[in-house]
């Protein structure tokens, strides 16, 4: 079963080593990784997806802790979230089929970033599965170049993850308090 | 340059230093006397700053000595032992002492020189990137580019290196960041480690599940293990053990936890452990292990491991939970503390049933023990350990061994009272640990009777310390189990690979001859009526002496667990009374 972890750590060299070399060594394989900023300077954020059963992701979960410079571990894959992967695909489109590849674009709200007389290079932002369900009605028109991101997630509702640990950690904005709750979700 | 030295009453002053200096100040500061290291381009700077330090440094004759050296000194004494290497192959040398501090929760903390920080990356003359290479073998490592980072540093590195479950710490110092200048600043250099917590405790709830565990079983064993004497748990798991009226199997790491002596203590499990240590295991209906890690060579088999036993895990480290073995209850905790948690609770529990029929198994390995065999007139290693033991049981003595059949008899036949007095190589199995680990051994502990018990093999791989151990006139004693093989692969060859020997017969040099060479006193034994005498001679002589015991040469560690074979299916030594087939 596919875990989504958020993992809080330290923005310090070499960190996305240590945590890559420990599934490694731990013999877990990492489905996707990203990395990135976060609101605090001193703290990145990384979106972690492995296959592993319950058991593993807790002992993922608990290797994790062992590095000294992760500062927060959350697994996220039963809780509310919202989860992106960005897509960028360059589609054969001929004349006779972009009419029809723009069409499909335009259903999955994805956007045409780049246009050649010989291909199409559309841009999506979504849940994978929504990318997966695009990629597959693009196929017969001849993928020519896909290339994703991996996912970010964030819970929903107004709990932070706050790894803050670091650094006193921000309220959660009031205004925010009474439109959202961990229960509800929104899909886009 | 400003190189001067700071006094503790001037703490709360500022004062500008080199890296170099800084880092001397702040080894004294965490309370190290004693370094082994070896110097080189990159680290010598740091070298050139030793003048000013009280610490002592022991040059060693090969980095992965020094290593095993800080990492015996930790073992020996509890506290973090230091190594000091250059950049490059100093340093890479250093990686099989890292590995071994790393699999036995050994606090030791590597200080090696780095090339200026400018040439990183630029393949320079001995660069090697040393914190990618032991990043998986370290429990932290740094690379420090700046004199201002080295006080924070090494602060940080002994309290990680220390603290929760030990492990070695690698400080990776480029020369540049040795030689420039900065304030340096004590109190301001506290540890910033915002996602480092040692401290974990159990929640009540899981306390009370384990109490109702421990009142309801009626076939209980503590598994004893390392993480007793690393948290001085060695009263509390007494206590704990008298009380309830619960039999101690140990670990190899965790021989001294409980005194042999003790009625309670079984003797070691697992691959070379007493067969009733391993069938009490088996028979259990609970399992609690105290600071062991269910290791593959004290489990055997895991789909047949203690079918019937419930298991309570009581850890220092979350991530060893359910490892290897699913486990009911965990305490993720350090041992001690939770020991003090659970004793008031402890009910007093009539066993005397289970016990006596732990008991009834003893009578069998008796026959079979080599020691209560006829003199055939052979000399074996467990004659000259036990001789050995009898000899020196009485004092205070460390007894440190290699790693192979004379390691597993020595665990046998070596009566281990107190924590602290077997230091081996367990988790790793590092050949050539033994000679240097005692060096540090006897430098942590200079009273003590320090023993190498090492075999022929091992020996070779480290015996350039020799020169040290002359050199530091430390009188420690060396007892080589020559067996004139690799003698435990050799018996792994007999057992499973038909008995072809491929490349285990040693040619060896004249031990004796090489000792003298080194100006240390030597004798060579072969006879069992020798033993006795030559280790009186050792403890008399004034300084350090090696003995070459020439043994038996195709000789078995009985009894045995085959790799991956349940732990109750042991190969025997065959018994004099029922001498059949069967029993292999």
């Amino acid at each position: 079963m596919l875990n989504t972890f958020m993992v809080y750590v330290e923005n310090k060299p070499g960190v996305l080593t240590r945590v890559a070399s420990l599934f490694r060594r731990r013999a877990f394989n990492i489905d996707s990784l990203t990395v990135g900023r976060t609101e605090k300077p001193e703290v990145s954020r990384m979106t972690i997806t492995v296959d592993a059963d319950r058991d593993q992701a807790r002992r993922i979960e608990a290797n994790l802790y062992k590095l000294v410079n992760v500062l927060l571990v959350e697994n996220i894959t039963n809780q509310p979230a919202i989860i992106r992967d960005l897509a960028l695909i360059r589609v054969a489109a001929t004349h006779d089929a972009r009419s029809h590849v723009l069409e499909l674009a335009s259903v999955f709200r994805a956007r045409v970033v780049d246009v050649s007389s010989e291909s199409l290079t559309i841009e999506i932002t979504g849940a994978e599965d929504k990318i997966d369900g695009l990629l597959e009605v693009l196929r017969p028109y001849g993928v020519l170049e896909m290339v994703r991101t991996g996912i970010v997630a964030m819970r929903r509702g107004s709990k932070s993850g706050d790894a803050a640990s670091t650094t006193e950690s921000t309220a959660p904005g009031s205004a925010n308090e009474g439109v959202a709750n961990d229960d509800v979700s929104y899909s886009v | 340059m400003t190189d001067r030295k700071t006094t503790p009453t001037m703490s709360k002053d500022k004062i500008t230093m080199t890296g170099a200096g800084i880092l001397w100040e702040c080894l004294e500061r965490e309370g190290v006397e004693h370094v082994f290291g070896y110097p080189g381009g990159a680290i010598l700077p740091a070298y050139d700053a030793l003048k000013h330090s009280k610490i002592h440094h022991i040059l060693v004759r090969h980095e992965q000595g020094a290593t095993h050296m800080a990492d015996g000194y930790a073992r020996a004494s509890g506290q973090v032992g230091v190594a000091v290497a250059t950049s490059g192959p100093g340093a890479t040398n250093m990686v099989t002492g890292i590995a071994t501090a790393m699999l036995d929760s050994s606090p030791i903390v590597c200080i090696t020189g780095q090339v200026g920080s400018k040439l990183i990356g630029s393949d320079a003359f001995q660069e090697t990137d040393i914190t990618g290479v032991t990043l998986p073998i370290t429990k932290h490592n740094y690379l420090v580019i700046h004199a201002s980072e080295v006080a924070r540093t090494i602060r940080e590195a002994f309290y990680v290196a220390r603290s929760g479950r030990p492990g070695p710490v690698l400080v990776d110092i480029t020369k540049d960041a040795q030689q420039g200048s900065c304030e340096f600043d004590w109190e301001a250099a506290k540890p910033q480690l915002p996602g480092y917590r040692p401290d974990l405790s159990p929640a009540p709830q899981e306390y009370k599940q384990a109490l109702e565990l421990i009142h309801n079983s009626k076939r209980p064993v503590i598994l004893a293990g390392h993480g007793i004497i690393i948290s001085g748990a060695m009263r509390e798991v007494r206590d704990f053990a008298e009380r309830a009226g619960i039999p101690v199997a140990l670990t190899l790491l965790g021989l001294g936890a409980l005194p042999a002596s003790h009625p309670l203590n079984l003797g070691m499990m697992g691959m070379h452990g007493e067969a009733w240590v391993n069938h009490t295991i088996q028979e259990a209906d609970l399992l609690l292990a105290f600071g062991m890690r269910f290791d593959d060579r004290v489990t055997g088999n895991l789909k047949t491991y203690a079918p019937n036993a419930r298991k309570i895990h009581i850890e220092i480290d979350p991530a060893e939970i359910n490892k290897n073995v699913k486990v009911d209850v965990p305490l993720v905790g350090d041992l001690r503390e939770v020991l003090l948690e659970l004793l008031p609770h402890i009910e007093s529990i009539d066993r005397s049933e289970w016990l006596d029929s732990i008991d009834k198994l003893k009578g069998d390995s008796a026959v079979r023990d080599i020691q209560n065999l006829p003199d055939s007139g052979h000399l074996y290693a467990a004659h000259v350990i036990n001789d050995l033991w009898h000899q020196t049981r009485d004092g205070n003595t460390i007894v440190v061994t290699d790693v192979g059949q004379h390691q597993m008899w020595e665990a046998q036949y070596y009566k281990h009272e107190h924590p602290r007095s077997l230091i081996t190589s367990g988790g790793l199995g590092t050949m050539g640990f033994a000679l240097p680990a005692a060096i540090g051994a006897k430098v942590a502990c200079p009273e003590a009777e320090v023993w190498v018990v090492v075999g022929d093999g091992g020996f070779q791989m480290t015996m350039c310390e020799l020169a040290t151990l002359v050199q530091e006139n430390l009188k420690i004693h060396i007892a080589i189990i020559n067996n004139g093989y690799l003698g435990m692969v050799r018996q792994w060859q007999e057992f499973f690979y038909d008995r072809n020997y491929a490349a285990t017969p040693l040619l060896n040099p004249d031990f004796a001859r090489l000792a003298e060479a080194y100006g240390i006193r030597s004798a060579t034994v072969s006879e069992r009526s020798e033993v006795v005498p030559a280790v009186q001679s050792a403890r008399q002589h004034e300084g350090p002496m090696l003995i070459n015991f020439k043994v038996e040469q195709e000789d078995t560690v009985y009894p045995m667990v085959a790799a991956g074979a349940a732990l109750h299916d042991m190969i025997r030594r065959p018994s004099p009374i029922v001498e059949t087939a069967s029993d292999e």
